[in-house]
């Protein structure tokens, strides 16, 4: 798992950067940090505003969210995974946080380079907002379906 | 400030003016002597006259006091000489009479320009002086660099002329008036002729000039807002860039430039009219002796031999008329000059020299309670910051100010400090009216910071040590010779050192030089730059020839924190330095080298073609590796970077190639294929330099492996063992028994590199750092050396809000009775903000301090004591933490609060 270009096949298994051309993923790929964490080592911490998002490349991880009665584990994470991409598009509080479960491998993708991307080459920036719309799309459509069971009842 | 020049110079230089006028009038006797000899050396000995015979004698050195109208009185009848020792006795006391002339004049000019000097000296020092007493509020209509180019370049002009201020016009008037006198005892109407042509001039020439001294005036005005408005593009450079208006500024200063144009053209045309004029009506008078004064004679009423003489004697006339006029001209120049530049510096209500003092008589410390009675201030156009203000208080007191902003808790801050003047109003610390209160006690006592701290561009040290530096201590004038004192009394100067040492050790609870430097630190932890102290310390570069045990012990405790992060919880943190090992996250060269240059990158591109370097990669056997990694790395630089534009950032920041080099790398790669056996040497020296800079960790493109770092740790042995004597001195190993000169502080303690890709390594190793050195006693000493780190102009090196904590320190440095803060940390978030308020606000609670301070967000407010609410210039409520309360509650009603936290509020 050394090589960029095996990085760039595993980033273009996501649909965040399917579409994306293999050279530019590239040189994202070059110019992010590639982080390695230990078991217990935390991504990112619910509530702090974030500037990048990662993708796990290898390694497992969990998402746990803060309750009244400690954090709660709401998922696990295995395999190629992008988690926190809306903290390089605004500036939110990261909603849940991420935690290594294992030795984990992940690619951390600043909102600056992101936004360097984008302004390099636009195709980047028009596919986000593909993914993005397509996303909006099918929230808004789970949104109508739940409007409308709420109502039958 | 006297507005009259001429009273300014005479009252400030009477004496030498007086003695300068002496030896002029003293060298006049010896200066026509001599005009005479040359005529009486050709016609005596030289010609015969008057040696008709070889025993013929004549008269040497008779003196005569000439009378008018008769007979001059003979004081001393001279010695009786021949003709041949006459010429030698004449051709010496020549030869005498050019050396006391030429002493005269080195006497006269020396004395001139020394006196010029002194006068500007004065002047000068006494303007600074006068910026020192401005009134604060003079400050917001004046802009610095037109200030500095009064004090420096227009008073410069005056100069040269102080020295003939005096001298001139009595010298040159005496020799008009005599050569007048002359013409008129020849010939009456000649001389009266002669007269009315010089009242002309005398009249008419300064008429046609005063138009060209508007213009000057105009030019100089010109001169000194474009100096203004240079100084503005400097200060406003960020916002230029930011706006696009650069080409405003340019058609702004081109505007400029072009008046100054213009008005430099008028003065030319009007100063040459005015030249061609006075020649043309000197030409005048020999015109009217020629043609009225050849007539008469013609006629014969009037001596020819009379004629001649006249004419010969005006010869000497309009040169020092034209003198006089031209001294007259400087002088108007020089008054108005003097005039502009006094006026400006002029203000109303300048402070009196008396608070000031060094040795004014003033209380020890405040006593009693703070009281302001209806106070009012206004601004510079009369807008109402304050009014009918009333507080009073004790002085140990830690009481918040809050409204919005402009409401008046600014304005009362800076009025309590005197940097804003009340009026009417009062403010009393006890007995005594804060108008009337030296500096030495408002400078001392009580501290005061603003939101915009001013930092030296000095040291850190320096700039907390301001604070202290009241007084010169003890023996502060003795850097300066009993000369320079005296020379400094003489124009009104301060005869004190500024470079000796000023430092109230005592006014920090400190006793010395020894001990100060705990008390800066105590200043620096109080506002939360301890840490960041410690950092600047480490980051920079210690000389261990000035601090040898210092040195000493960073060796020692290296050896400790090595042994340290050799520990499991560590290992995988940092890469150690190892003789034996590759390191994964230094570069090749590193590794190779198993050292730095110490003439850093410069040296590093020369390796390439170095015999020894090249030689080493033949013998380890890896020159066709390294260039097969040169070749892969040149592959991929040429595939990421190709499609970017030439000035991308990327380049600067990731790239192996420069973005000129791009297409000459591309045309490589593409005829060398995968085989860098083929390539020439210049091709060999190209690719060779690329794989230097690679750090496996970093830029991971798996061209390091297991083998090939056995082969590099191999090269690295061989370069040591036979180092040519040309890199000896350019590489610094990496030793840990030796202290390295070239390398910071912390690359000296660490002696390896901390890993590429493990989250918060720095952070960690850094933690290490601390506690091993806190353990070794070396951490105070780290941060003593932080204490040496450059601020930059006006401490721009620094952030916003660490200039903001440095600033507070300074002020809490001199343990004022009284903290007066006007949203000194509003540069820092709430969280900062609030804990270093209230460390700040527990250290004036331990010393029995009083605290004032005016908050930009009300809710620090709850710490205080007393909260004030300032709005529209009055008190509207004061009490307990409930006024914030309630402020706030009202302001949350009212409107949406913005801030720095902003970005915090966004729906989550």
């Amino acid at each position: 798992m050394t090589s960029l270009d095996d990085v760039v096949r595993r980033l273009q298994t996501l649909p965040f950067f399917a579409n994306m051309d293999a050279g530019v993923l590239k040189l994202l790929v070059f110019t992010n940090e590639r982080l390695t964490y230990e078991r217990g080592d935390v991504l990112c911490r619910q509530g702090e505003v974030g500037d990048a998002a990662y993708v796990l490349l290898d390694g497992e991880a969990e998402v746990l969210v803060a309750t009244a009665e400690g954090p709660v584990r709401v998922a696990a994470l295995k395999g190629v995974t992008l988690v926190g991409e809306i903290a390089i598009l605004i500036d939110v509080p990261r909603t849940a946080t991420i935690r290594a479960t294992g030795r984990l491998d992940a690619l951390k993708v600043t909102k600056e380079r992101f936004f360097q991307l984008m302004e390099d080459y636009p195709g980047i920036a028009i596919e986000t907002m593909r993914v993005l719309a397509s996303r909006l799309e099918a929230t808004t459509a789970e949104l109508a379906r739940a409007r409308a069971a709420l109502h039958e009842k | 400030m006297e507005p009259n020049f001429f009273r300014y110079v005479w009252r400030h230089s009477t004496r030498e003016q007086l003695g300068i006028l002496a030896l002029v009038v003293l060298s006049l006797p010896f200066y026509f002597a001599s005009l005479n000899l040359p005529k009486a050396i050709v016609n005596g000995p030289i010609q015969g006259e008057g040696f008709a015979t070889p025993e013929a004698t004549g008269r040497f050195l008779t003196v005569a006091l000439p009378v008018p109208g008769g007979d001059a009185i003979e004081l001393f009848s001279g010695f009786d000489l021949t003709r041949m020792p006459m010429l030698f006795a004449l051709s010496g006391l020549f030869l005498a009479l050019v050396f006391v002339n030429g002493a005269f004049k080195l006497q006269v000019n020396t004395r001139k320009g020394e006196l010029g000097e002194r006068m500007l000296r004065r002047l000068r020092y006494e303007l600074v002086d006068r910026v020192l007493r401005f009134p604060p509020q003079e400050f917001r209509r004046r802009k610095a660099s037109e200030i500095a180019t009064m004090v420096n370049a227009e008073v410069e002009q005056l100069g040269g002329f102080i020295g003939d201020a005096f001298v001139q016009p009595a010298y040159l008037g005496g020799l008009a008036l005599t050569a007048l006198v002359f013409i008129l005892a020849q010939s009456f109407w000649l001389g009266v002729v002669a007269l009315l042509v010089v009242l002309v001039q005398a009249f008419l020439i300064p008429q046609l000039r005063r138009p060209l001294l508007k213009l000057g005036r105009a030019r100089q005005l010109a001169a000194r807002e474009m100096a203004g408005r240079v100084g503005e593009i400097v200060d406003g450079i960020v916002e230029i860039h930011a706006n696009d208006t650069s080409n405003l500024e340019r058609a702004d200063i081109a505007g400029r430039l072009g008046r100054i144009f213009r008005i430099r053209l008028e003065i030319y045309e009007r100063k040459f009219f005015v030249k061609f004029l006075n020649n043309f009506l000197a030409q005048l008078t020999p015109f009217v002796f020629y043609t009225a004064g050849g007539y008469l004679a013609i006629r014969g009423q009037l001596d020819i031999g009379q004629l001649v003489a006249v004419i010969a004697a005006y010869k000497d006339l309009p040169g020092p008329i034209r003198d006089l006029i031209n001294w007259d001209q400087q002088r108007l120049d020089a008054e108005l000059k003097f005039a502009q530049v006094t006026e400006q510096f002029d203000p109303e209500e300048l402070l009196a020299p008396e608070l000031q003092r060094p040795d004014a008589p003033a209380p020890a410390a405040l006593a009693g309670g703070l009281k302001v009675q209806s106070l009012a201030i206004a601004d510079e156009r009369g807008a109402r910051l304050l009014q009918d203000v009333s507080l009073s208080a004790r002085l140990d007191e830690r009481i918040a100010l809050i409204g919005p902003p402009g409401g008046g808790k600014e304005a009362l801050a800076y009025a309590l400090v005197r940097l804003l003047q009340a009026e009417p109003g009062r403010i009393a610390y006890g007995a005594h009216d804060l108008a009337a209160l030296p500096e030495r006690v408002t400078g001392r006592r009580i501290g005061f910071v603003g939101p915009d701290v001013y930092l030296w561009p000095t040291s850190v040290r320096e700039n907390l040590l301001y604070a202290l530096k009241h007084e010169p201590r003890g023996e502060a004038a003795a850097g300066l010779s009993a000369d320079d004192i005296q020379e400094a009394r003489r124009t009104g100067n301060m005869p004190a050192d500024a470079s000796a040492d000023w430092v109230d050790y005592e006014a920090a609870g400190a006793t010395g030089p020894g001990d100060i430097e705990a008390r800066l630190k105590d200043a620096l932890t109080l506002v939360g730059l301890g840490e960041t102290a410690f950092e600047w310390g480490l980051r920079l570069r210690l000389d261990p020839q000035r601090e040898p045990a210092l040195a000493e012990r960073l060796v020692a405790a290296a050896e400790g924190i090595a042994a340290r992060l050799a520990e499991p919880a560590y290992a995988s943190l940092i890469e150690l330095f190892d003789e034996a090992r590759y390191n994964r996250n230094a570069t090749v060269a590193e590794n190779i080298l198993f050292g730095s240059s110490s003439h850093a990158a410069q040296s590093l591109d020369a390796l390439p073609r170095n015999p020894h370097f090249r030689a080493v990669l033949a013998a380890a056997g890896i020159e066709r590796d390294v260039l097969g990694m040169g070749l892969a790395i040149a592959r991929t630089m040429v595939e990421l970077f190709a499609d970017l534009p030439a000035d991308h950032p990327y380049f600067e920041q990731f790239s192996f190639i420069a973005s000129a080099d791009l297409p000459d790398y591309r045309a490589i790669v593409l005829r060398l294929g995968d085989d860098p056996g083929e390539a020439d040497p210049e091709t060999r020296e190209r690719l060779l330099a690329l794989p230097l800079r690679y750090i496996e960790a970093r830029h991971r493109l798996g061209l390091v492996d297991a083998a090939m770092e056995k082969r590099f740790v191999a090269a690295r042995a061989l370069f040591r063992a036979d180092l040519p004597a040309e890199l000896r001195g350019a590489i610094e190993f990496f030793d840990r028994t030796r202290y390295n000169s070239a390398a910071t502080i912390e690359d000296n303690l660490l002696t390896g590199r901390v890993a590429y890709g493990k989250v918060d390594a720095e952070a960690r190793v850094r933690a290490l750092l601390r506690e091993v050195l806190a353990r070794d006693g070396l951490e105070d000493e780290i941060l003593r050396v932080g204490l040496d780190h450059a601020v930059g102009t006006g401490g721009r090196r620094l952030g916003l809000a660490d200039r903001q904590r440095l600033g507070l320190a300074r002020a809490v440095l001199k343990r004022p009775q009284l903290l007066v803060v006007d949203q000194a940390l509003a540069a820092l978030d709430p969280v900062s903000e609030e804990r270093e308020m209230g460390r700040v606000l527990a250290w004036a609670r331990a010393h029995g301090s009083g605290v004032v301070w005016a908050l930009s967000r009300p809710h620090g407010a709850r710490a205080f004591d007393r909260v004030v609410l300032l709005e529209g210039g009055r008190v509207t409520a004061q009490g307990g933490p409930e006024v914030a309360d309630r402020f706030l509650a009202r302001g949350a009603a009212e409107a949406p609060r913005p801030g720095p936290v902003a970005a915090a509020g966004a729906p989550s």
